[in-house]
């Protein structure tokens, strides 16, 4: 059995009343592509934020390698991909990576190596020195996906890193997430494209607040003896009404 | 040392924007250049008097009077009709031994220097007419002429401890408008540059970061500290060279405060940022924030005031600057009159600063 990365542990949250978690149960072992599926407003986000530790959970934990979140030295290990692109538009490429990988706290030499090799993986060699705000949607997509690659991450949380990116690159983008798997990263991805899940080792199935599934796509299919994620999904959001 | 990164950004952020820059630092120098220009009138007001029915020696003595002309008018609705055709201020009517004065009013500066020129010259006037009366007295009583009677009037030699007789109201409101420049264009522009940060989501993914929300405040406030002594160094060198502003101080203190003057600004404008869901609820902020600081400022003079009403002065942190500014370029205070001014900032600064970073735990728990 592999050892467990992350763990989400009874987890509810509510803002302004409403409840938005319900009770959230999760286990992400090493190694592993995890996709968190759901609708808008289901609270991938939350999830999301409440392992970085931004939120609090109002009962249940959150654990990162076996430590307790909110823990701001842990951040260190993690990448985060928000859904937001959130550059600094005044500043090229380079500028961006450059502040990024100070922020996470890497030396002179290992950022300069890193951002040569994220650029590569996202494509933006040539735009480097361009600023960030002169960027199409799809290169302001791949630069965050690349700020977020930066440092010596042992999760990666990616909030939908694959809107507005052409297919082409989003085969390169999975390949690259696929890599970065067997180097031994942990990566959860939230996506709204379900052919993108068939891609991950693991579902999990974010509906009201709930984690109604959670097995690798072939099992879920199994279950819901349907062919694709897709009809999973659709079938699980039928049974919950 | 993330503090020195995250300054190294914004300050780099700043000068890419070329239209902000231009707002920090001409813009001020714009401004006062303009308030020269219009509050410079030295106060001399030229009135026009309209007298009905007035002797003419007080005629004759209220025309010498400096930038008060007389015409004269043998009937009232002459003068009355002058009056509404705005050719002259007042009318002066003699009946039964008494003036009656009517002013247009329109301008209030007006009416009062028509008033003190025809008290004086009044005064003046039965002066001299007390003094013929003597005279002839004293000839018909065939006393010598008393030489004390006749001798001139003493002269007035005017000094001044500040400025000289060009000195007006620029010169008084020229050192608190210094530190409100400042003040203002820092809390607006630090404020705006943090609130962008949270709608663009940057501020969310830098805190997804090891950063510690202790050191992106400092980072602000050491990048918006530069930037404010660069804006306070042109501000105070033109209004010192180019305005021929007198700073009987030293220039050094000056820079001081609006240093010290520009951090609470930033703090405050990170504070207020908090507040606001877009750039348009920012700027709801100025009338909330900044004009209420420009009227207890000094601008207008506090002693003036009623008690209960100054008291809401001690809580705003531009009278202390505007307090120790006006101290340094108008009677050249020092060190020690300034360093309780200095420490009040201070201590607004180190309250608005812890905050700061409490409130950024909105956006991250640890």
């Amino acid at each position: 059995m592999a050892i467990t990365i992350i763990s989400i542990n009874d987890v509810s949250k509510s803002f302004d009343k409403q409840l938005v978690l319900k009770d959230v149960n999760l286990k992400i072992s090493e190694g592993r592509i995890i996709g968190l599926i759901g609708p808008s407003g289901a609270g991938k986000s939350t999830v999301i934020k409440i392992i970085l530790g931004m939120e609090v959970p109002d009962s249940g934990t959150t654990m990162i390698f076996d430590k307790k979140m909110p823990n701001r030295k842990l951040l260190g290990k993690i990448g985060y991909m928000a859904q937001t692109d959130a550059l600094y538009e005044q500043l090229t490429g380079r500028e961006n990576l450059k502040f990024y990988a100070d922020m996470k706290g890497l030396t002179k030499q290992d950022a300069v190596k890193q951002i040569k090799h994220v650029a590569q993986v996202v494509d933006l060699v040539a735009d480097l020195d361009k600023r960030a705000g002169g960027y199409s949607g799809g290169m302001k997509r791949r630069l965050s996906l690349a700020i977020a690659l930066l440092g010596f991450n042992q999760v990666l949380i990616l909030d939908e890193p694959t809107v507005g990116v052409d297919p082409a690159l989003r085969k390169q983008i999975w390949s690259e997430l696929e890599k970065l798997k067997e180097e031994g990263k942990t990566i959860l991805v939230t996506t709204h494209v379900m052919d993108e899940a068939e891609l991950t080792d693991e579902v999990a199935l974010l509906l009201g607040g709930e984690i109604i599934a959670d097995d690798t796509p072939t099992k879920l299919k199994q279950t819901y003896q349907v062919d694709s994620i897709e009809e999973v999904f659709l079938k699980a959001e039928a049974q919950q009404k | 040392m993330r503090t020195l990164m995250i300054a190294q950004r914004v300050i780099k952020e700043l000068f890419r924007d070329k239209r902000t820059l231009v707002l920090m630092f001409l813009a001020p120098i714009l401004i006062l250049f303009l308030m020269k220009l219009v509050f410079s009138v030295n106060s001399q007001t030229d009135v026009n008097v309209a007298t009905v029915n007035v002797n003419t020696s007080l005629n004759e003595s209220l025309d010498k009077a400096s930038h008060v002309s007389v015409s004269k008018y043998n009937q009232t609705k002459q003068a009355k009709k002058a009056l509404n055709d705005k050719k002259v201020d007042a009318i002066i009517n003699y009946r039964n031994n008494n003036f009656y004065v009517e002013y247009s009013n329109v301008d209030a500066s007006k009416t009062k220097a028509i008033k003190l020129a025809l008290n004086s010259t009044l005064l003046s006037n039965s002066a001299i007419q007390m003094r013929h009366q003597l005279q002839k007295l004293q000839l018909a009583l065939g006393i010598p002429v008393n030489k004390a009677v006749s001798a001139s009037k003493p002269k007035i030699y005017n000094s001044y401890v500040y400025g000289s007789s060009k000195t007006n109201f620029f010169d008084k409101i020229v050192p608190i408008l210094m530190g409100f420049f400042v003040f203002f264009f820092v809390f607006l522009i630090s404020g705006m540059a943090l609130l962008n940060e949270r709608t663009s989501g940057t501020l969310s993914r830098l805190l997804a970061t090891p950063v510690k929300r202790s050191e992106i405040v400092f980072g602000y406030m050491l990048s918006y500290g530069m930037i404010a002594i660069l804006q306070t160094l042109v501000i105070v060198l033109f209004t010192v060279w180019a305005l021929n502003v007198e700073v009987v101080g030293s220039i050094f203190y000056v820079i001081l405060i609006n240093f010290v003057l520009a951090l609470v600004a930033l703090a405050f404008g990170i504070l207020m940022s908090t507040f606001a869901k877009s750039e348009f609820q920012m700027m709801q902020f100025i009338p909330l924030v900044i004009v209420p600081q420009v009227f207890f400022s000094g601008i207008i003079p506090l002693d003036t005031m009623a008690n209960g009403v100054k008291v809401i002065s001690y809580i705003l942190p531009l009278k202390y600057a505007g307090d120790a500014l006006t101290g340094i370029i108008m009677s050249g205070d020092g060190f020690e009159q300034i360093v309780t001014p200095i420490l009040i900032l201070l201590g607004f600064l180190v309250i608005l600063t812890i905050l700061n970073v409490l409130g950024l735990k909105k956006y991250r728990k640890v």
